[in-house]
C-alpha cells in the first residue's frame, strides 16, 4: 500500500495540472479581451454608433449601420435557423432510432465541421448567383446553415436528457404523443437548448468569411434586406487590412463593440429565460 | 350482439364466431363499441370493468406474457402480485395500450373496457388512456409546473375546457388529501414537495381527468411507510368510485388493500381469486410457496 505522504504528493500534482491546464485555457481569453478593450476603448463615442462610416481622408464617422447591420442579419439567421434546428432535434430525440435519424446526425456532425467560407461560398452560388444581389438575407441564410448543426445536436442531446418518466406521464394522462413533446419534453429541457442556442448565436455572431460574398458590406444604410448590407465582422475585417490608422483605429473599437454586443444578447437572452422560468 | 362462452381445448381459447368486423364499424365515439362480449369468468358474479381474453405481450421476439385471461371487477380493488419480471408490470401497461409505446413491444389477444375491444381500428389510445388512467412507480411530477398546473396538466394539455379550474384544483387535492398541506404553496414547483406529496400529487392529475380505472404500478415502491399508508388510505376511498388495478411487491399490501388478487409468474396467470382465499387457501403450490416467501 503507498504511504500517505506519496498519495497526498500523487493527488496534489495531479491538482495542480489541473489548475495549470485552466491557466493556459484562461489566459489567451483574459489577455484577447483586456488587449480589444485598451485598444478600442479610446475610439468609443457617440457618434461612433450614430452615424455612418466618413469617406476616406475625412476623420470621425461611425458604424451605425454595421452594427444595425449585424443585429438584423444575426437575427434574420436566427429566425431561420433555430426553429429547423430544434424540431430536427426533437426528431432525432424523440423519433431518429431509425436509419435516417443515423444519416441526420451524421450529416450534422459533418456540417459542424464545414469550413465557414466554404458555406459563404455555397449560399453565394445558390442566392447570390441567382439574385444577381448581395444581400442581408443571403447573409442570414449563410449563418443559419453555420448554426443548423449546433443547434441540432445540442436540442437532441439537452432533449434525450429529459427522463422519460416525463413523457410516459404525459401519455398516461391521455395527452397525444406531438402535444407531450411540445408541452412537456420541450418544456423541460428548454433552459439548456437556450443555452445552446446562445452559443451557436453568439459563434456566428462573429463570422466573417460567410458574409464576405453574401451580405458583402455596405458604407451606407441598407433600405431593405434585398441589399447589401454592412456587418460588424465584415467591416472589422475592411479597416483592420486597409492602411489608414483612423480605420485601424475604428476597426479596434468596433471589435470591442461586437464583443460586447455578444455579451449581452448571451446575458439578456439567460435573465430572460430565467424570469419564464420562475414566473411559471 | 352476443357470442357464446369461450372454451378451453389443449390451452387455446377457442371463441365462437367473434364479430371483429362489426366492432371494427367507423366511429369516433369510444362507446359505440359495443357488439363483443367479455367471455372470461368474473369473481363472485360481479360485473367485470375490463377483461383480458388470451393477452400475449411481447418486446420484439420475446414473449412475456403468456395468454392471460382475466376479469378485473367494476368498482373493486385488484392487485396483481408475482415476482419480479413475471409480466405484472406490462400487463397493467397494456391496459390503457402504453406498453406499445416502446419500440418493437406489441400485443395480441383482446382486451375489453365495458365489452369493447381497446384495440379496435378505430380506437384512439390516447382516448383509451383518458378513461384509464395510471400512477406510476415513481413520482413524476411535470418539474415546469406548479402544484397547481400539476393537478389541471391532463385538462390544460388536452385542450379540455373547465368552468372553474381553481374548483377543480381544491376537489382533486383534497380528494388525495393534499389539499391542507400545499394550499399555500400552489403556485410552488410541484417539483418541490416530498415524495410521498409528490405521488398523491400524481394521483390527483390523474383524477382530474375522470377516468373510470386507474392503474397503479407499484405506487408506494418508493414511498416511506406513512406515506405508503396514505396512499393505501387514499386507495380505500377510491374504490367507491374508480375501478383499480395496482401492482405491487408488497403481499401485505395487497393484502390490504385489494378485494381481488391474481398471481403471475413467469408471464402466466396462476391464479386469481379473492384476496382472503389467495392468502388464506391458495389452490395452487406456487401461490402458496410465493405467499409463504418459499421463493420469489
Amino acid at each position: 500500500m503507498d504511504s500517505y505522504q506519496y498519495r497526498r504528493t500523487r493527488d496534489l500534482s495531479i491538482r495542480a495540472a489541473c489548475v495549470a491546464a485552466v491557466a493556459v485555457a484562461i489566459v489567451p481569453l483574459a489577455l484577447v479581451l483586456t488587449y480589444v478593450t485598451i485598444q478600442g476603448i479610446s475610439g468609443l463615442n457617440w457618434s461612433f454608433f450614430t452615424q455612418l462610416p466618413k469617406p476616406v481622408g475625412e476623420t470621425g464617422g461611425g458604424m451605425a449601420n454595421a452594427i444595425f447591420g449585424t443585429l438584423e442579419i444575426v437575427g434574420l439567421a436566427s429566425a431561420i435557423g433555430v426553429p429547423i434546428g430544434i424540431f430536427a432535434g426533437i426528431y432525432l430525440a424523440e423519433f431518429g432510432n431509425n436509419r435516417l435519424g443515423k444519416t441526420v446526425r451524421f450529416a450534422a456532425d459533418v456540417m459542424s465541421g464545414v469550413p465557414s467560407i466554404t458555406v459563404g461560398l455555397f449560399v453565394y452560388g445558390i442566392i447570390v448567383l441567382r439574385t444577381r444581389q448581395f444581400s442581408a438575407w443571403a447573409g442570414a441564410v449563410a449563418l443559419a446553415v453555420l448554426m443548423l448543426p449546433t443547434v441540432t445536436r445540442t436540442s437532441e442531446e439537452l432533449l434525450r436528457l429529459v427522463p422519460d418518466a416525463l413523457r410516459e406521464a404525459a401519455l398516461g394522462l391521455g395527452v397525444s404523443r406531438w402535444r407531450a413533446t411540445l408541452r412537456i419534453v420541450l418544456r423541460t429541457a428548454a433552459p439548456g437548448i437556450a443555452t445552446g442556442v446562445m452559443l451557436a448565436v453568439a459563434r456566428v455572431a462573429g463570422e466573417t468569411a460567410p458574409l464576405l460574398f453574401t451580405a458583402f458590406g455596405n458604407r451606407f444604410w441598407a433600405t431593405s434586406i434585398n441589399q447589401p448590407t454592412a456587418s460588424l465582422p465584415v467591416q472589422i475585417y475592411t479597416y483592420a487590412v486597409s492602411p489608414y490608422d483612423d480605420w485601424h483605429q475604428q476597426a479596434w473599437t468596433a471589435a470591442l463593440v461586437l464583443v460586447v454586443l455578444v455579451l449581452l444578447l448571451n446575458v439578456s437572452a439567460r435573465w430572460v429565460l430565467r424570469q419564464r422560468v420562475r414566473t411559471s | 350482439m352476443k357470442t357464446g362462452p369461450a372454451t378451453v381445448s389443449n390451452g387455446q381459447i377457442v371463441r365462437p364466431n367473434r364479430p371483429d368486423e362489426d366492432a371494427d364499424a367507423p366511429s369516433t365515439d369510444l362507446t359505440l363499441h359495443k357488439g363483443t362480449r367479455a367471455s372470461i369468468p368474473v369473481p363472485d358474479g360481479k360485473e367485470a370493468k375490463i377483461s383480458t381474453e388470451d393477452l400475449r405481450a411481447y418486446f420484439g421476439k420475446t414473449r412475456v406474457l403468456h395468454g392471460i385471461n382475466l376479469a378485473v371487477v367494476k368498482g373493486a380493488v385488484t392487485a396483481i402480485i408475482g415476482p419480479s419480471g413475471c409480466g405484472k408490470s406490462t400487463y397493467l401497461r397494456c391496459l390503457n395500450r402504453m406498453h406499445e409505446i416502446t419500440p418493437g413491444a406489441r400485443v395480441e389477444g383482446r382486451i375489453l373496457l365495458d365489452d369493447q375491444d381497446i384495440h379496435g381500428a378505430w380506437i384512439d389510445p390516447v382516448l383509451v388512456r383518458r378513461r384509464v388512467g395510471m400512477v406510476f412507480q415513481k413520482p413524476n411530477p411535470f418539474p415546469t409546473m406548479s402544484t397547481r398546473d400539476n393537478v389541471l396538466a391532463g385538462l390544460r394539455l388536452n385542450g379540455l375546457r373547465a368552468t372553474d379550474f381553481e374548483a377543480i384544483v381544491e376537489r382533486r387535492l383534497r380528494q388525495v388529501a393534499l389539499w391542507d398541506e400545499v394550499k399555500d404553496s400552489l403556485h410552488r414547483s410541484g417539483a418541490s414537495l416530498s415524495g410521498g406529496q409528490q405521488q398523491r400529487l400524481c394521483i390527483a392529475r390523474a383524477l382530474a381527468l375522470e377516468p373510470e380505472v386507474i392503474l397503479m404500478d407499484e405506487p408506494c415502491s418508493a414511498l416511506d411507510p406513512i406515506a405508503t399508508a396514505h396512499v393505501e388510505e387514499l386507495i380505500h376511498e377510491l374504490k367507491e368510485s374508480y375501478t383499480i388495478v395496482i401492482v405491487t411487491h408488497n403481499m401485505q399490501q395487497a393484502g390490504r388493500v385489494a378485494d381481488y388478487t391474481a398471481f403471475f409468474y413467469m408471464g402466466v396467470l396462476i391464479e386469481f381469486d379473492r384476496t382472503d382465499v389467495i392468502f388464506t387457501q391458495p389452490k395452487e403450490s406456487r401461490t402458496e410457496d410465493y405467499i409463504t416467501g418459499r421463493f420469489g
